[in-house]
Order: C-alpha cells, then sequence, then structure tokens
C-alpha cells in the first residue's frame, strides 16, 4: 500500500493500522489537520482581564493566549523572533509585556515588539514592526477560544455548524452564572491522540472499562450512569464534530427543575438553602453541578465532556498529552463548585476511579496495534439509526454505536487527502 | 529553680501521650511497606474517621476549594481501596510493581496527642516496560488514639511534578 495515499487508509466501516504507527503520517497529520483547522486554545475564564496570559499548544507548537488592554484576545507563537528562545514559560498569569531573557526584546500582549537593547547594534533600517511576535487568527465561541495558522479558513461559527447547539446546552453548567475554569489534571498515555479522540463518543466501553467507577456509586447514581441503558445516541455534526448523549434526561440542565433532588445532592441543596438561595435557584444550582448528560467531540482536539473539558495534544505518534479541564460557577455559591471539585477527583485524573482506566485501555490499543503489518480498526459497530432523537438529516445510531468515530475519520479523511 | 511535683508530673504525662519522633517514623515505614505489598484492607485502619487523604495539583493551594488529585475522606478511601482490589480495574489488575523508601523527617510541630512531619518518599514503578519514578514531599500530622496506637489525621502526598503531566497510577501513594 502506498503510505500517501492517506484516502486508502480509512474506509466507511474501518481505519488502517497505520494511522497509530506510522511516524511519516503523524508528521503529515500535525501539516494538514493541526496546523490548518480551528484547534482550542484555552477558554475565556483562563484570561479573565486585561493583561492576563495561559500558555497552550496549536498541535506541537507552544503558543500564549493573551489579553489585552482592550479586551481582545491573541494568540501568539512562543518563541522570540531573534533568536526563537520562548517567552514565556509560566502556565498562566498576569503580564503586560513579554521579555525574552536571552537579549531582552519585549513585546506587549498583543505581539508587537516593544523595544530592543542597545538598538544602535542594528543598522538604521531596522525596523521593529517587522518582528512582532507570530499572531494565529483567533475566534471565540460561548466562551470556548479556538485559533488557527489558516488565515483564510472558513470563520468558527460555520467550523463549528451543528455542533453550536451542544455548547450552549453545555454551557447551561454555570447555572446563571458564568462559567469559568476551576483546575486541570493533566496525564499523558503512550498512544497515538487518535485513540482518545474515539474514545470520547465510545458507550461501548463504558460499562466495562468503568465497572469500578459504577460499583463504587450509590444505587441511584449508578442508575444515572446506565449510559447502554437509556435511550441515548450518538449523532455525526459534520466536520468532524459528534455528540453522544448518554443521559438523554441531563440534555437540557434548565427543564426538569421540578424533579426530586438526588440523595447525593441532598446535603448540598441543604447548604444552599442555609446560605439563602430560593428554591428554585437550589434546583438549577444542584442540576447544573451534576454535569450534562453528554459528551461533545470537537474535531481535533477538544472535547465538551459531561462537566469538563477534555483536550488533547499529540505529542508524538506515540504518545498523547491529555488534559481535563474541571468547570463550575463563576460568581456562584462556593459549596456548588466544591461539589464539582470532588466529582471531578472521583472520576478524572492520573488517579480518578475513571481516568487511569481508560489511560490503560488506550496504551493496549497502541501496544496491541504492533501486531499485524495489514490489519484494519473496526468501526462498524451500531449502522441502524436509532428512534427519532437525532437532528433530522444527521446521520445518527443507538449511544454505543460507532457514529462518531466514523464522523471524526471522515473529516481526517478530507483534510489528509485535500 | 523549683518545679511543683504536679507540674513534673504533668510534663511526664505529655512526653508519654506524645507520639514520639521515632514512632512516628516506625509507624510511617510501616504504612510504605503496606502500600508496595497492596495490603489495602489494614491500610484503611490507619486513619482517623476525619482522616484526610491528599494529593494535591497544586503545591500551595487551600485544597479543599482546589482541584486534587486525590482528596480522600473515610468513604473514599474504602471505596478507592475495594476498587483497586477488586480485580476490574484494567489500570489496577494486574498492579504496577511498586518500591517506596520514605525519609529525610523533619518535625515541624508536636503537641500532647500529634505530631507533624514532613518528609520525602522516592518511589520506582514497574509495568509493562516502563520504568516511572515518582519523588514527592511527604506531610503528615498523625494522632494518638485512645488505645494508643498512631494514626494518620493528614497526609499529604506532593508529587515533584504536582502541576505538569502524570501518567495513569493504579496503586496508592
Amino acid at each position: 500500500m502506498n503510505i500517501t495515499d492517506f484516502a486508502a487508509l480509512v474506509q466507511d466501516d474501518r481505519v488502517h493500522t497505520a494511522l497509530y504507527k506510522d511516524p511519516a503520517i503523524f508528521e503529515e497529520e500535525m501539516d494538514r489537520i493541526f496546523n490548518n483547522t480551528w484547534v482550542w486554545v484555552a477558554h475565556a475564564s483562563d484570561v479573565p482581564a486585561k493583561n492576563t496570559f495561559k500558555t497552550s499548544w496549536v498541535g506541537r507548537q507552544p503558543v500564549i493566549v493573551t489579553r489585552d488592554r482592550e479586551n481582545k484576545v491573541h494568540v501568539l507563537l512562543n518563541r522570540c523572533r531573534h533568536r526563537a528562545a520562548s517567552v514565556c514559560e509560566k502556565k498562566k498569569g498576569k503580564a503586560s509585556v513579554f521579555v525574552c531573557p536571552y537579549h531582552g526584546w519585549s513585546y506587549d500582549v498583543d505581539g508587537k515588539l516593544r523595544k530592543v537593547p542597545h538598538a544602535k547594534g542594528y543598522e538604521e533600517a531596522f525596523d521593529t514592526a517587522q518582528f512582532p511576535l507570530i499572531s494565529l487568527r483567533v475566534e471565540e465561541y460561548n466562551g470556548l477560544i479556538f485559533a488557527t495558522f489558516k488565515q483564510d479558513i472558513e470563520p468558527l461559527a460555520d467550523f463549528l455548524g451543528s455542533a453550536k447547539k451542544w455548547i450552549d446546552l453545555f454551557m447551561k453548567q454555570g447555572a446563571g452564572f458564568g462559567v469559568r475554569t476551576l483546575g486541570e489534571h493533566k496525564f499523558r498515555f503512550p498512544g497515538n491522540w487518535k485513540i482518545q479522540l474515539e474514545n470520547t463518543t465510545d458507550a461501548y466501553h463504558f460499562p466495562i472499562v468503568h465497572k469500578t467507577f459504577l460499583d463504587s456509586l450509590d444505587a441511584e447514581t449508578e442508575n444515572v450512569f446506565d449510559v447502554l441503558g437509556q435511550g441515548g445516541w450518538v449523532e455525526d455534526l459534520g466536520n468532524g464534530h459528534s455528540v453522544m448523549v448518554m443521559i438523554p434526561d441531563l440534555i437540557d440542565l434548565e427543564d426538569n427543575l421540578d424533579a426530586p433532588i438526588p440523595d447525593r445532592f441532598a446535603d448540598l441543596a441543604k447548604e444552599l438553602a442555609a446560605e439563602g438561595y430560593p428554591d428554585d435557584q437550589v434546583r438549577r444550582i444542584v442540576r447544573a453541578v451534576g454535569g450534562s448528560g453528554f459528551n461533545l467531540n470537537l474535531f481535533p482536539n477538544v472535547a465538551c465532556s459531561m462537566a469538563f473539558f477534555r483536550v488533547l495534544r499529540p505529542v508524538a505518534v506515540d504518545e498523547t498529552e491529555i488534559t481535563h479541564v474541571a468547570i463550575g460557577m463563576d460568581g456562584g455559591p462556593a459549596a456548588g463548585n466544591r461539589a464539582r471539585l470532588r466529582l471531578h477527583e472521583h472520576f478524572q485524573g492520573p488517579m480518578g476511579f475513571g481516568t487511569p482506566d481508560d489511560a490503560e485501555g488506550w496504551e493496549r490499543v497502541q501496544r496491541g496495534a504492533r501486531a499485524g503489518d495489514d490489519l484494519w480498526i473496526m468501526l462498524n459497530r451500531g449502522v441502524d439509526a436509532p428512534d427519532g432523537v437525532a437532528e433530522a438529516g444527521h446521520n445518527a445510531g443507538d449511544v454505543s454505536a460507532e457514529t462518531g468515530m466514523r464522523a471524526a475519520y471522515q473529516m481526517w479523511k478530507r483534510m489528509m487527502s485535500a | 529553680m523549683s518545679i511543683a511535683p504536679d507540674t513534673d508530673l504533668q510534663e511526664n504525662s505529655v512526653v508519654t501521650n506524645a507520639p514520639t519522633f521515632e514512632e512516628a517514623i516506625a509507624f510511617i515505614w510501616a504504612e510504605a511497606d503496606m502500600l508496595d505489598r497492596l495490603d489495602y484492607k489494614p491500610w484503611l485502619k490507619l486513619w482517623t474517621q476525619t482522616g484526610k487523604y491528599i494529593i494535591p495539583v497544586d503545591r500551595d493551594a487551600d485544597y479543599v476549594d482546589a482541584l486534587n488529585i486525590v482528596y480522600d475522606d473515610q468513604e473514599m478511601r474504602e471505596a478507592r481501596a475495594k476498587r483497586l482490589l477488586s480485580g476490574f480495574s484494567m489500570s489496577s489488575a494486574p498492579p504496577a510493581r511498586t518500591v517506596r523508601t520514605v525519609s529525610r523527617f523533619v518535625i515541624e510541630a508536636q503537641d500532647e496527642s500529634s505530631i507533624t512531619l514532613r518528609g520525602a518518599q522516592m518511589l520506582a514503578e514497574y509495568k509493562y516496560e516502563h520504568m516511572r519514578f515518582l519523588p514527592a514531599d511527604m506531610r503528615y500530622h498523625i494522632v494518638r488514639a485512645a488505645d494508643g496506637s498512631l494514626l494518620f489525621d493528614e497526609k499529604v502526598v506532593t508529587l515533584i511534578n504536582a502541576d505538569d503531566f502524570q501518567f495513569g497510577i493504579g496503586y496508592l501513594l
């Protein structure tokens, strides 16, 4: 097989194992996908005020996300234009200027080169305007900040398309307050980035891999997480995006506010009532604290998953970094955010009751993929449409269908063979 | 200078009840041995009912209002031990092998019934051709129980790279 014939490596119901282990394919993916589309870099609350910043990545390239004095967000390549030293090595913070520690070139938060030390050593024609930090194109949708190297790409809103509705539903977790990031877990696994991309809309693995998480819940909560038994579905949203609805009752967090408060949130509800929140607001907050009942996968690197953002960063063909960003209410009750933190710790992160088992599964895929030089990864589960739930005209399957993966790989194929 | 006999007696009884440095270290070493042997059921009994087992993400955080890797009360410790011993968790069945040593102890505080120590833990992990190394700063608040035994009231494990990426960890630190 000709390895550069990428289209031949993706069929309708299967993809070739070379996609997980060929370093040449990985290099092409970085160029053709990650340097060529909208890539998630931050949530707006990561840069909450003027002169705040966060460091991030677009594919393999380190960037700084900044907010300037006019509240405009910039995404800048994190390398000095002089001799390439990184100009910022902090994760986040406040800065009105970035100074290269090597020779002292200083940059404004919008990237402009402010000053070079001992400027008279340069020829008179030296023009600082020629050497700003490189700016990427930036757009934001409902707090999600994306950047791209491709200046002539379609607007972010068009790229997100049908996914926008689900982003709006996801942000209802603010319960009437804003949404803000509360902290993040970072972990790596020795495997290809697409193995994780597949996982976000894979409900088929959930009761098997996460048996010990389910066993740790009370009976009422365990029922809620019986994701294969609740009439959920997976839907192809176009452009590689997909949504997996696991708990249809939790699609819209502003619905069913009269439903009884689950036992696991009874203490929280009491605490909020004691703090003086009226009953309808208590119900809204409690329902939001539990998170949304769906996972939204946005191609290629971010998911809005139940109650957190899941961000993937390809490091090498067989190494991927995952960040699980906990989110909560901005300005909401501390007790509610505390409850969300404890829920996040329960499942997520390098010692959660869920994440290490996912990571082990992904590593096992990469290890197993060493066997067989011409075998395929099967994605043929669930081609029958579920009953009347997906948007008309959309490709959809029942909750355990591999529809989301097929959607992502069709986008991969489109971008890799363009 | 003369000391009243009853004061003397009181001071003696303080010394008797306070966990000594040596006792605390022996207790911590026994725990390290238990954890390397995955002997989690007796480990659960090493804690006060209100004790907290904490593995932070940020070094200087106010743990209760911050995201941690682990923030376990008794109920979560029990659930965690059950999970790790269940045989159904892919990341802990089979478990990685671990070898850890704990040392470089310094007393931070001591009163009639408790001692607070800090120390260093060096842990090596081996599984599936990977050898990993997880050094950590440790902080222990150890109290004397009514029956005279020692118990953890708080144990904080701050990994050297706490705020950077980890790999999946299928055992206890």
